[in-house]
């Protein structure tokens, strides 16, 4: 029979037993044999997945079906420390795959790549969240780069400390002349390991390691941890905290693309967008500081609802940050469309097809602007946009000035956002003292396995968290949009000449820290 | 776009005024010279001009918004006579962020290595000064200082642009004359130079 177009739920009838207390996506244990039949259904294109974590003697993986945005989590006991790879059906999974090697000492059979990914032998241990963690690695292992055969091929080695103020890595192309012919990224150098320090902490703990994943979507990372422990412990937070979210999480949107626009055109050598974008970006942060209390708005999302609310002039303070902006985005945006000298930088380069971000279930603006409009305020979609009007543009040409195009259009769509929220925000009753209350909700102490997607201004976030009895976290994985958006870059450039690198690296802008974690 | 630039030229400076040297930055500084790891001569030579090289040793990339956020119109870090560049051998100071990661502690070592004599390291951020929340993990080694010396700690998470703007004015003001020769900022404050 071929499996490929059964739907997900009928697949997981025959090869898992749902375990209890997952909430709210439905979690199945299964057998390697059901994991092998998985497989097979991977190499069809209903299925995406996810995220795909270790844990010391078992492996889990995320899987969304395409068409009726359901997602699943499938879990494999491996008690002897293996597992069937995934990665030949779905390259994505070849990095997550090395990842729960490094960290768990989990060998997926038959895997692609099995070199280290995050372990650069520098740790003093090996499988450092295995039980018990490996002896230290005897001699530094030299990492073997992927070979790159041809007549006048010549390398570039450049990273991990790069020229500009940008997070570190090691890329190495190998051109042919000016053409790049590969890019092979090697990353992990800012691996602090956060899913290490998060097992055994308090709640509140946790939550400021998850705030500081990635600090330019620490709103969001703080979000899907919030909302994943929340969902394991079946907590409702009230209405105008999961409202006062939303309008974090779009100023967080609004400044980075604001930033991102700015640096792209920098990167074209149009120096003067970036002045004009980086006046634009302070004024949200400003407005940040003012009414939050913080210019990134660390620690302000915190389990059980928000950590401050706005003071009374806060509303109209950000009204009239979306009214400034309305004023001055739009000319900028018409400078950008009219200088025929920057759209030949960005138009047609960098191009990445719709049929590997569909392969490769990449979100946000780089799945945006080929063609994949997945957003997880949509599907699954979650309080309070399941109540709002917005759109979510769609390009199909996949090269920078699209990737440009999608963060224009979604700068214009969380503005249009933040004002209905703003509007519409719920109040909280006063107390008996005549006070408003912190719109925050004491958590219980229990045990119990949560999820959230939440989408960040880069894309989807997946956390997965598990919670002992007494209250601590157990397990959390928390996996950022960049890990399915860095390996695209390596396609990205393919084909492109090395000058054009920087400029296709910040239409990405995928995140170091949050993918190193 | 002329239109836009009329604007801008008629419209006055965007920039803000230069906040009141740090005066824990400069107590900080002195520090570091008594302890003998800075030399006054050294700092003369310098003039008012400073040369930053920026090292991401595992932040979270917070730090490295606000480093940026200095360099826009509103701060302005370059009208001090201060600037980034993007080559260790031509940095005065090293601009260190992150908890410094296992895998970054020797690409730090090298940077250093790399820079030539004199040369300041200012932590910038909790991380840096201490390792911040990620101290004690297995893959970060702590604070900047326990792999290359540190003369000036930046704290904060991340430190505002404000913050970082202080002090390094700090490290300007001292190294344009003898660090012991530094009055309290006092009369200072708000105090803007061209
Ligand atoms: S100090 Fe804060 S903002 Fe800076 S790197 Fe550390 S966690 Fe990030």
């Amino acid at each position: 029979m071929y499996v490929g177009e059964d739907p997900l739920f009928g697949l997981m009838n025959r090869i898992g037993k749902p375990v209890d207390g997952h909430r709210p996506f439905p979690r199945y244990r299964t057998t390697p044999g059901g994991w092998r039949t998985l497989v097979e259904s991977l190499g069809g294109n209903t299925l995406s997945v996810v995220g795909l974590w270790g844990e010391p003697a078992a492996v889990h993986v995320a899987l969304r079906e395409e068409l009726s945005g359901d997602v699943v989590v499938v879990s494999l006991d491996c008690p002897n420390g293996h597992f069937p790879s995934l990665s030949a059906v779905r390259p994505s999974v070849i990095r997550l795959e090395r990842t729960a090697c490094d960290l768990f000492g989990l060998v997926a059979d038959g895997a692609v790549d099995p070199r280290p990914w995050l372990d650069h032998g520098a740790w003093g241990v090996t499988h450092p969240l295995a039980v018990p963690p490996g002896p230290a690695p005897a001699e530094p292992q030299r990492y073997p780069f992927l070979k790159t055969e041809g007549e006048g091929l010549h390398q570039i080695p450049v990273g991990p400390v790069h020229a500009g103020i940008i997070e570190p890595g090691h890329f190495r192309f190998t051109a042919n002349g000016e053409t790049v012919a590969r890019l092979e990224q090697r990353l992990g150098y800012v691996h602090k390991g956060i899913e290490g320090l998060m097992a055994g902490r308090t709640v509140g703990d946790a939550a400021r390691l998850a705030a500081r994943i990635s600090g330019d979507a620490t709103v969001a990372h703080s979000l899907a941890f919030a909302r994943a422990v929340e969902a394991a412990l079946g907590v409702a937070v009230p209405p105008r905290a999961v409202w006062l979210r939303g309008v974090m999480a779009e100023l967080e949107r609004l400044a980075n693309h604001l930033g991102d626009i700015g640096a792209i055109c920098n990167d074209a050598a149009f120096a003067f967008m970036l002045a004009e974008m980086g006046r634009l970006r302070e004024a949200v942060l400003l407005t940040n500081d003012a009414v939050f209390g913080h210019r990134l708005l660390m620690d302000r999302v915190v389990p059980g609802g928000v950590s401050v609310d706005l003071p009374d002039d806060g509303g109209k303070r950000i009204l009239e940050l979306v009214a400034e902006l309305r004023r001055r985005f739009p000319p900028l945006v018409a400078i950008y469309e009219s200088k025929a000298s920057l759209q030949d930088r960005t138009v047609g380069t960098g191009i990445v097809s719709i049929r590997l971000v569909s392969r490769f279930g990449t979100g946000g603006y780089v799945g945006r602007a080929s063609g994949r409009g997945q957003d997880a305020r949509r599907t699954p979609g979650y309080a309070p946009y399941d109540d709002l009007d917005f759109e979510i543009p769609v390009l199909t040409a996949g090269d920078v000035n699209a990737r440009v195009w999608v963060r224009i259009r979604e700068v214009e769509q969380s503005l249009s956002l933040l004002e209905q929220m703003i509007r519409r925000m719920p109040g909280v009753p006063r107390d008996s003292h005549g006070r408003t209350p912190l719109p925050r909700v004491d958590l219980p102490a229990g045990a119990g396995e949560g999820m959230a997607l939440v989408e960040s201004f880069r894309g989807e976030i997946m956390t997965w968290v598990r919670l002992a009895d007494d209250g601590t976290v157990a397990r959390c994985h928390p996996r950022d949009p960049s890990w399915f958006q860095w390996p695209l870059l390596e396609a990205a450039i393919e084909g492109n000449i090395v000058a054009d690198f920087p400029l296709c690296n910040k239409s990405f802008n995928g995140s170091y820290s949050g993918h190193d974690l | 776009m002329l239109k836009h630039i009329w604007a801008a030229l008629t419209g006055g400076p965007v920039t803000t005024d230069a906040p009141p040297l740090d005066a824990d930055a400069l107590v900080q500084l002195r520090d570091a010279e008594l302890a003998g790891r800075l030399d006054a001569a050294a700092h003369r030579r310098l003039g008012r001009s400073l040369s930053i090289r920026a090292v991401d040793a595992g932040s979270c990339n917070g730090c490295e918004l606000e480093i940026h956020a200095v360099n826009n119109p509103i701060y302005d870090l370059e009208r001090f006579g201060i600037r980034f560049v993007a080559s260790p051998r031509h940095a005065d100071v090293l601009l260190v962020t992150g908890p410094v990661t296992r895998n970054m502690a020797e690409a730090l070592r090298r940077t250093w290595d790399a820079t030539p004599d004199p040369k300041w390291v200012v932590a910038c951020g909790d991380c840096a000064c201490t390792g911040g929340v990620f101290a004690g993990s297995y893959a970060c080694v702590g604070p900047v200082e326990s792999v290359i010396p540190v003369d000036l700690t930046l704290p904060g998470c991340p430190p505002p642009p404000r913050v970082l703007l202080a002090g390094l004015l700090a490290l300007l003001e001292s190294s344009a004359e003898p660090l012991s020769a530094i009055a309290p900022p006092a009369g200072r404050q708000g105090h803007s130079r061209p």
